[in-house]
This record gives structure tokens, C-alpha cells and sequence, in this order.
């Protein structure tokens, strides 16, 4: 099979990291409003699915006042299908401590953190060799900052920035309200700056080769590259830094079986597109993308024409009625509800049209859950059940 | 002294009374006896000088922090989206025939907890498990047989 045109292949997160030291001295020699400015002109946006300004955010944080700031690296991944920050962790550890090095020295924060998901506790030896290599080449440049893992123990709700940094406080992994948002306070009430492992990543490569070469990259309102975790129904599963703004159509060209049905774009909280759409749909954040963008954490799961959407859904479901954290009345009891109704309806129990209700349930969640989990069960729910209602029913 | 009290004790005195530090003595505690006793959650409310409810209402929120009574060796396999495609199902079967117990269960020897879990993060080697920190990727029937008899192995060994 032909390699698409269309898609383009990048290599800079997974490249050689054996200049983080000269990158992060010769990074801290500058200004930080340089920097910070060079972040915002890159428009580089969070990696973790949701697509905040990472300059911005920065920026924010360097503006509060405070005697003490965080910098913690999001390494809760746990979003279904994704993969990718384990990788980058094993592979190019230096870059992710740089990044947040050089975030400290941005926003005025001594301390990182790095919060480990439980799953990946075999990582932690490795990880905590190479942050002693890197507290030993600060010490002889004289800068001060020092990052410790702190380990997760099986919550995907701690993901959510909020839940990560209570249950960084020794608590219950539940979101707070926002606003106050982390950047004024975060971690112990303090202004924090919280990233994706893949962001921070991202930031090395600007701070290394300037802004330009990542804003020529992408299309507008969405720049640069992104790492996608590619499993299911495929050849060639595994991970790809691919330039955002990509077709659909021409992702299942590439990684596709020739029998593909649908593709799950940003796991369990995406959306599906089904085969029908797919010309129509483009990765990147909303904005210029004409037809349908689908932002996204990097997650994508190809079903062939062998899989139930049924039983996909039941899967998620589950997941979700799992994971929710329970301290909100709409994800808590909505998730239940909907797993419930999905198999009244297949058991014939309930008419089609209940599922009409169940949709209505979702929109009710998106409006009046408390954080992003609950909100976004109804990107996965409807999409499917909209475009795949016979299988719901029969 | 009972060990898990002077573990708690000497981790407290290491690492300090402050609440961040109650996550890491519960994993420490999780990691010597498989689980949080009651009486380890009493331990450590003591220590921190918070209510032992505090201490129940985080461990229980946590799926890797057990708070009944787990095997030595607790498996954990993948029945997110991925594995349950890839044939999650036949090595679950597999397991339970091997081990005679049902999911949830551990083996009357106490070696073995076998529990489900949510996405491990390796979607792309599916189906995975993980026997207490360790990752076991592209699992079939045959393979994990195999595991689980290097897993016996190493206790017979232990036993002579």
C-alpha cells in the first residue's frame, strides 16, 4: 500500500536528547518574557486532549504573586487508547525534566513533581536515575530546582488537573471547582503550572530550534505535531508523531485494515466517526478545519466491520461508571443510568425511542457535570448511538 | 513492635506527618502486606492525627489500594476496549481454569488475587495484565499458562 501524501511524519519528540543539558543552559540564560513570548508564538496548545495555550498558561503562572509555585507534569494517562507518554517517559526522560526545569525558571517555582500513574510503576527506577543525573548537572550550573515522583495508585479521574493535585494532597481524587484555575491556586492552594508529558516535551523542541519551526508545522489553530497512539482494528498499531490538522480518510488509508467501520478519535471521552464521515473529519482543534475537528488526547481505535458498536459502548460505559468519581449527582448517577437504559433497550426491556432519553440524559451530564468526565460521556454516547442506532436496538 | 506499626511510624518519621505524605504510606503499607488493614488505617490516623475516616475514605477511593486481604501475587488484567477486542476473554478463562478461582477471588494458598482493571496503556500489545508492578503485553492462553507457572515456580522454590 502506498504511503498517503497527505500525512506527514515528524521525528522531534522521540529525537536525540543528549543536548538537554546545553538546551537548558542556554535557555535560562535568556529572558524569561522572551521566552514566554516565543512560547505564545508558537501556539503551541496542551497535548492532554483539552488544548489550553501552553504560553498563556505560563504566562499566568509567571504573573501570580506568591512565596511558593509547582510546576507538575501530568503523567496520569489513563484515557483509553493512549499510550504515548509512557513512551516518551522511557525514551526521552531529559526532555520532559528540562522542560519542566526551564518552566521553573519561567515562573519563578522551585519544586516539580511528576505524578505517575500507578500502571506505571515499573518506570519509576529508571525515571528517578535520571532525575538524579539532572539534580547533579543543576547543582553544577547553580540553578535551583529539584523534581520527585509522586506515584498514582488507579484513578483515571485523578488525570482531571484539579483531582491530580487533591490527591497529591493526600485526598480523594475529586475535582475542584474552577475558576480558582491551578495557574492562582493549585497544588497546597499555590499558583501551579500543570502540563501533559507531551507538552512539556514540545517546549524543549521550541526552546531548542525557536518557535518558527513548530508553527510551520500543523495548520492555523492547530500547530505542530502531535504523537497518536494507534490501536484496534490495525496493521500497524503503536505510536506516531504525525502534523496536526490531518484527514481522517487519509489516517485509515494509512493505518486502516481496508475494512474499516469507524475510528474512536481521543478515546473513551471522543468522539466516533463512522465510516461515512471520514472525509469530512479533521484532527486539530476548532477553528479554520472546515467539516467536522476533532481535538484529541492522540488516542485512535479502528474498528472493522467485525465489531458491535454495542459492545464498544457497553465497554465505555462501564469504564465511565467506574471512573467516575462520584461526588457529582449527573456523572454519578448518570453514568449508571445509561449503561443501565443501553442494555434495557437491547434486551427489548425498553422501546428504541428510550434511547432518545438516554441522549437527553447526556446533555443533561455536558451541561451540569463538574468536570470533564461527566461532561464528555456524551461525545462518545451520541456519537455512536446516533450513527449506529440499529445496532443499539437489535 | 509490630512490623506494619513500625513501618508507619518510621515512614512518618522519614517523610513527615504533613496529609501529602498519606498516599505514599499507604502504598508503602499496600506494598509489604498486599493491602491497608483496618488497623493500618487506624495506625496511620494516629500518626497524622486525623480521623481514621479521612484515612478509609482515601484508601477507598483508590482501585491499587486493596482494603481486604489480596494474594502475594495480585493479577490485574485489561478490560478496556482494546484487550476486551484482542481476546481479553480467553486468557481470563484461562487464568481462572489455571488457578481455580473466579474473578475477584484468591487462591486458598493466598498467592494469587485475580482482578479486573481499566486501561493499562498498552493498547497496542493487546491483551495486557500486570502481576503486582510487572507489565505482561500480547497475552494468548499459552502465554500467560506460562507466566503464571514461572509465578508458582519461584514460591515452590522458596518453599524447599
Amino acid at each position: 500500500m502506498a504511503i498517503s501524501h497527505q500525512l506527514k511524519r515528524v521525528d522531534f519528540i522521540f529525537s536525540n536528547e543528549n543536548d538537554w543539558e546545553k538546551v537548558l543552559s542556554a535557555t535560562i540564560k535568556k529572558k524569561p518574557t522572551d521566552l514566554i513570548n516565543e512560547l505564545i508564538s508558537s501556539e503551541l496548545k496542551g497535548r492532554g486532549g483539552a488544548g489550553f495555550p501552553t504560553g498563556l498558561k505560563w504566562k499566568l503562572a509567571a504573573e501570580a504573586k506568591s512565596d511558593a509555585k509547582y510546576i507538575i507534569c501530568n503523567a496520569d494517562e489513563g484515557e483509553p487508547g493512549t499510550f504515548k507518554d509512557r513512551e516518551i517517559l522511557s525514551k526521552v526522560p531529559y526532555k520532559v525534566l528540562t522542560a519542566m526545569a526551564v518552566c521553573g525558571y519561567i515562573t519563578g517555582a522551585k519544586e516539580g513533581f511528576i505524578y505517575l500513574r500507578g500502571e506505571y510503576k515499573f518506570l519509576q527506577t529508571e525515571l528517578n536515575k535520571a532525575i538524579d543525573e539532572f539534580h547533579y548537572y543543576c547543582k553544577e550550573i547553580k540553578f535551583d530546582f529539584s523534581i520527585s515522583i509522586f506515584m498514582g495508585s488507579g484513578a483515571y479521574i485523578c488525570g482531571e488537573e484539579t483531582a491530580l493535585m487533591e490527591s497529591m494532597e493526600g485526598k480523594r481524587g475529586e475535582p475542584r471547582n474552577k475558576p480558582p484555575f491551578p495557574t492562582q491556586h493549585g497544588y497546597k492552594n499555590m499558583p501551579t503550572v500543570i502540563n501533559n508529558v507531551e507538552t512539556l516535551v514540545h517546549t524543549f523542541t521550541i526552546f531548542k530550534y525557536g518557535a518558527k519551526k513548530f508553527y510551520d508545522l500543523g495548520v492555523q489553530y492547530s500547530r505542530g505535531t502531535k504523537l497518536f497512539s494507534v490501536s484496534g482494528d490495525t496493521p500497524k498499531p503503536g505510536i506516531y508523531e504525525l502534523e496536526l490538522g490531518m484527514s481522517l480518510q487519509d489516517f485509515v488509508y494509512e493505518f486502516g485494515d481496508g475494512d474499516t467501520k469507524a475510528v474512536q478519535v481521543g478515546g473513551a471521552s471522543g468522539f466516533l466517526v463512522p465510516r461515512k464521515k471520514f472525509k469530512d473529519a479533521a484532527i486539530g482543534f476548532k477553528g479554520k478545519l472546515t467539516g467536522i475537528s476533532l481535538p484529541t488526547g492522540g488516542s485512535m481505535m479502528l474498528f472493522n466491520s467485525s465489531r458491535s458498536m454495542y459492545n464498544v459502548l457497553d465497554n465505555y460505559l462501564e469504564f465511565f461508571r467506574e471512573e467516575s468519581c462520584g461526588q457529582c449527582t449527573p456523572c454519578r448517577v448518570g453514568c449508571q443510568q445509561l449503561l443501565l437504559g443501553i442494555k434495557a433497550v437491547k434486551r427489548g426491556e425498553k422501546p428504541a425511542s428510550y434511547l432518545d432519553k438516554l441522549l437527553r440524559l447526556t446533555e443533561t451530564m455536558q451541561l451540569t457535570a463538574k468536570c470533564g468526565l461527566g461532561q464528555s460521556v456524551a461525545n462518545s454516547f451520541s456519537s455512536i448511538v446516533e450513527n449506529f442506532q440499529e445496532e443499539m436496538i437489535y | 513492635m509490630n512490623p506494619i506499626k513500625s513501618l508507619i511510624r518510621d515512614m512518618a518519621d522519614k517523610h513527615g506527618r504533613s496529609r501529602e505524605n498519606l498516599l505514599p504510606i499507604m502504598q508503602a503499607v499496600v506494598e509489604r502486606e498486599k493491602y491497608l488493614s483496618e488497623y493500618s488505617m487506624i495506625e496511620i490516623a494516629k500518626q497524622f492525627d486525623i480521623p481514621a475516616a479521612e484515612v478509609y475514605g482515601t484508601a477507598t477511593f483508590y482501585s491499587f489500594i486493596e482494603t481486604k486481604p489480596a494474594g502475594q501475587y495480585i493479577i490485574r488484567i485489561c478490560k478496556t476496549i482494546t484487550c476486551a477486542m484482542k481476546g481479553k476473554n480467553q486468557v481470563l478463562f484461562a487464568i481462572q481454569d489455571m488457578l481455580k478461582i473466579k474473578m475477584g477471588e484468591t487462591t486458598p494458598d493466598k498467592r494469587f488475587t485475580l482482578l479486573e482493571t481499566n486501561c493499562l496503556g498498552w493498547c497496542h500489545k493487546a491483551p495486557a495484565m500486570m502481576v503486582n508492578d510487572e507489565v505482561y503485553t500480547e497475552l494468548t492462553p499459552e502465554r500467560v499458562r506460562d507466566i503464571l507457572t514461572g509465578y508458582m515456580k519461584i514460591n515452590e522454590q522458596n518453599i524447599n
